[in-house]
């Protein structure tokens, strides 16, 4: 199968579309780095090239000598910035504190996302990065690229940017650190024309949706989280690039429970993966384990010797709900009983895989702790099936932006407006019943909020009929 | 049509919304992922991680794809994106990917590739010496560390958040080449409370900490700030109005009622926390995402503050190769640093990991009744002999 993209895509060739040569490329040694000092003195950034993990140190005075050596009239901005940068950075070793000041508004025309605006606070002294404003690109799905796009971005980049970026930034989006207000406008024409590309989120917007890998290369994914995600974004640019929102709000897809893009923790709707059928049991590869022709957890242990593999131990004893057992050499599920928290199936991915009945439960509020603390994502529909273009999805999606929009206040999350109002309102938005799963165990406190509805003959008493029968 | 090279290339200022493309979304993955990923979407069987860092995954229709994972700094150069490139060209037909936790991944369809591409990796090195693309990452290790911007960008960071990371990992550099974990051990780092990066939910949070309240910058406020947006900013009502001598308007906060948060801050910056002096590091713990055995759980906190200590930071990566060494010692195998904390007692925990526990470490913002124990159920340890002989209940 092969999924299909909204618009025809450009087919983007590097050979026909960069800025730089070969030679300006290749334009420094390898003696020319061991030598190059950057124009400032930055003793405790220097520091930070020992050690055996990377040093981005050593990557940023790389960029500061290629730029050194291109013509000036090849950057769009001044050739020392990433100089400049690590200079600042000393400075705010120094000071211990930061150098970049509050805020600062710009943006590119009718967006009123994807663009953050960042000024030195020292810009007599680092006049290069006076300006350093981010640019946040909006990843593709699980951020697989070819060569020919990430070579496009870094030309485009090094000459209308500072050359540095993060690959990729923590909601997801390629994350283009530093350039000058002039160049926005620029590098937006350049995404949109050349590269058909497009910014992220930003600010009181949707933010640039993000999904783990899924079935692209992940035996676990019950859901093609790409497509969804991929849909989903498209399907909300309005919402991502036009502020309307309270506040920030993020989808994140998660192919199993396993949740490697982390959505029960980090967005204000999570779409987990999962299934509500029988775990698949091939018992050749049960008894091959049991035996230790297959290393368990995918060899994920091997560092250690743990000792002979222990089914019974390993994995039917750390069954949360101890809903598997072995009979007559076999082993069995009680699936009715299972939480499907993934344990023995990442123990023993030869032998057991997830159903084949799949969907995905859908989970809202997380958030990280500002304002009223850290938020989890609350299990909310169990099991939503998954098929393009989504629609059923995009109308839960509706039915909660429309009340969080109308209900929640300037800068509140979901989470935050939901526990403000209480899951039964929550629920009402939704126009579901509410189910036990919802919560980890009822209410000990009986301070319920009963409705005059809910009681024969409503709220509405006459304080004389009350007094015949009772004398004050 | 190539990338354009006038100054402002397609742009035309005089006419801005000409020609304005808006709305495209991202480019469509499909194009991006490999023959191999393409011919097997949807098919994968199983996986094994062969070594630390590679790993082979094992499709229906017999195809295997190699993968070697290598860790990245996440901030990084188009120079660094380059070599990359070439990498990616010279051994996986043009393409690579990049996980979640800013790993990059290189993937292969044969065996022998794999191994003259883990090679490759394995020898790059930066001039000063470190590794430009070391591989591992994977299985019961510590796989890269999320972070956040820190002092290259961002303007409320109580710390900075390259350096520290650096630092960290050169120490645990062992970990992250290895498996030899009772389970994967999850390290995230956000340099404030707004937590762009979401540590809250790790097995160790490194996180920036301001621990004095706001200085006012009575000159400025009432220009550049809506005071009735910074006091309704404050989440414990800490921010009332005020005036000035000269009868400017201006706010003053209630300094005992400060918890540092810098929400403040975000709504105006005339308001700034910033301090040398102040700020520090708060390490958490005990936190994961996955729903495996047990539930996803919150990280927390067991060192209250320790300084800024750049460029290294010796004291925070001393305590957090003091939780990662108790924990590999004493855990079970599968056994996550939360789920072993409480099975061993938190009280142990600190034991185990020799970290004092102050008052600091016990509750009392607003949800602090969730974390009493109403319960005769406790360990005897150091701690709980220091409390009774306080209390005079010992010698």
């Amino acid at each position: 199968m092969a999924f299909e993209p909204r618009e025809e895509q450009k087919v983007l060739k590097y050979e026909e579309l960069r800025i730089y040569s070969d030679a300006e490329l290749h334009n420094y040694t390898d003696e020319e780095l061991k030598n190059f000092k950057v124009k400032h003195d930055i003793p405790d950034v220097d520091e930070l090239e020992k050690g055996p993990w990377p040093s981005f140190v050593a990557d940023t005075k790389r960029e500061a000598l290629h730029r050194k050596k291109l013509a000036k009239d090849r950057m769009m901005i001044e050739a020392d910035v990433a100089e400049d940068l690590l200079g600042q950075l000393q400075v705010s070793f120094d000071d211990g504190e930061t150098h970049w000041k509050h805020g600062g508004i710009v943006g590119v025309f009718g967006y009123g996302g994807g663009v953050i605006g960042r000024y030195s606070d020292l810009q007599e002294r680092f006049p290069s990065i006076a300006h350093f404003h981010t640019m946040r690109v909006n990843q593709t799905m699980s951020k697989f690229y070819n060569t020919d796009y990430l070579r496009c971005l870094c030309d485009l980049w090094e000459y209308r940017g500072s050359g540095l970026m993060n690959l990729h930034g923590s909601t997801g989006d390629i994350i283009f650190l530093g350039t000058f207000t002039e160049q926005l406008e620029p590098v937006f024409y350049e995404l949109g024309h050349v590269l058909q590309q497009d910014l992220g989120g930003s600010g009181s917007n949707l933010r640039s949706p993000s999904c783990c890998l899924g079935k692209a290369r992940c035996e676990y994914a019950c859901i093609d989280t790409q497509d969804m995600c991929y849909e989903l974004t498209n399907h909300y640019q309005d919402e991502l690039h036009r502020p309307a929102f309270p506040y920030k709000f993020k989808f994140k897809f998660d192919g199993c429970p396993n949740g490697c893009v982390a959505s029960i923790a980090r967005s204000d709707m999570s779409y987990i993966g999962t299934w509500r059928d029988n775990i698949r049991i091939d018992q050749e590869a049960v008894k091959a384990y049991i035996g230790g022709e297959i290393p368990p957890n995918a060899g994920a242990h091997a560092g250690r010797d743990w000792g002979k593999f222990d089914i019974q131990k390993e994995v039917i004893g750390l069954c949360p709900t101890q809903c598997m057992w072995m009979e007559k050499g076999k082993l069995m599920i009680d699936d009715k009983e299972c939480t499907r928290c993934m344990h023995c199936i990442n123990v023993m991915p030869r032998a057991l895989r997830p159903g084949k009945d799949t969907g995905c439960s859908i989970l809202f509020g997380a958030k990280a702790p500002i304002l009223e603390g850290a938020q989890m994502s609350v299990l909310t529909i169990p099991f939503v099936k998954c098929e393009s273009p989504y629609d059923n999805i995009k109308a839960i999606v509706e039915k909660v932006w429309d009340w969080w929009m109308e209900e929640g206040k300037n800068r509140e999350r979901l989470g935050e407006l939901i526990q403000r109002y209480g899951i039964p309102k929550f629920l009402e938005v939704l126009e579901i019943p509410p189910m036990p799963q919802m919560v980890t165990e009822p209410r000990s406190n009986p301070y319920i909020f009963w409705k005059s509805e809910d009681v024969p003959g409503g709220f509405e008493r006459d304080i004389n009929v009350y007094r015949a029968k009772h004398k004050r | 049509m190539a990338l354009s090279t006038e100054r402002l290339g397609l742009y035309n200022p005089a006419k801005p919304m000409e020609n304005r493309l808006t709305d495209l979304g991202p480019r469509h993955f499909w194009q991006y992922f490999p023959p191999i990923i393409q011919n097997n979407y949807g098919k994968w069987k199983y996986h094994e991680i062969l070594e630390p860092g590679v790993l082979v995954h094992v499709s229906e229709t017999g195809d295997k794809v190699f993968t070697v994972r290598c860790g990245g700094c996440r901030f990084m150069s188009v120079e660094h994106i380059r070599e990359m490139c070439d990498i990616a060209d010279k051994y996986c037909d043009g393409y690579v990917r990049f996980t979640t936790r800013n790993n990059i991944e290189f993937m292969t369809d044969t065996k022998d590739k794999m191994e003259a591409l883990k090679k490759d990796l394995q020898s790059r090195k930066h001039v000063s010496g470190s590794y430009k693309f070391p591989v591992g990452g994977t299985g019961a290790g510590i796989t890269n560390i999320v972070h956040t911007q820190g002092f290259l960008h961002c303007h409320t960071p109580a710390t900075d958040a390259s350096s520290m990371v650096k630092a960290v990992l050169d120490d645990l550099f062992d970990y992250f080449q290895g498996m030899t974990l009772p389970a994967q051990l999850r390290i995230s780092m956000a340099c404030c409370l707004n937590m762009c990066g979401a540590v809250h939910c790790s097995d160790i949070a490194l996180l920036g900490y301001h621990r004095k309240p706001p200085v006012i910058d009575h000159e400025v406020i009432d220009s550049l700030c809506e005071i009735p947006l910074v006091i309704a900013a404050c989440p414990t009502g800490a921010i009332s109005p005020a005036k000035t001598e000269e009868g400017k308007k201006t706010v003053k906060i209630k300094e005992d009622r400060c918890m540092f948060c810098g929400n403040c801050y975000t709504m105006c910056m005339a308001v700034p926390l910033a301090d040398k002096e102040g700020d520090g590091v708060t390490i958490l713990a005990g936190g994961k995402i996955s729903n495996r055995i047990s539930p996803p759980e919150f990280s927390k906190v067991v060192v209250p503050w320790l300084p800024n200590e750049f460029p290294r930071y010796p004291d925070v990566c001393a305590h957090v190769k003091r939780i990662v060494e108790a924990y590999a010692a004493d855990a079970n195998k599968y056994e996550r640093v939360g789920d072993w904390a409480k099975r061993i007692g938190w009280e142990r925990f600190f034991e185990k990991c020799d970290l004092p526990f102050s008052e600091h470490l016990i509750d009392d913002y607003r949800l602090q009744y969730d974390t009493y124990r109403t319960s005769t159920q406790f360990k005897y340890t150091e701690a709980a002999w220091d409390v009774s002989r306080a209390a005079g209940g010992i010698e």
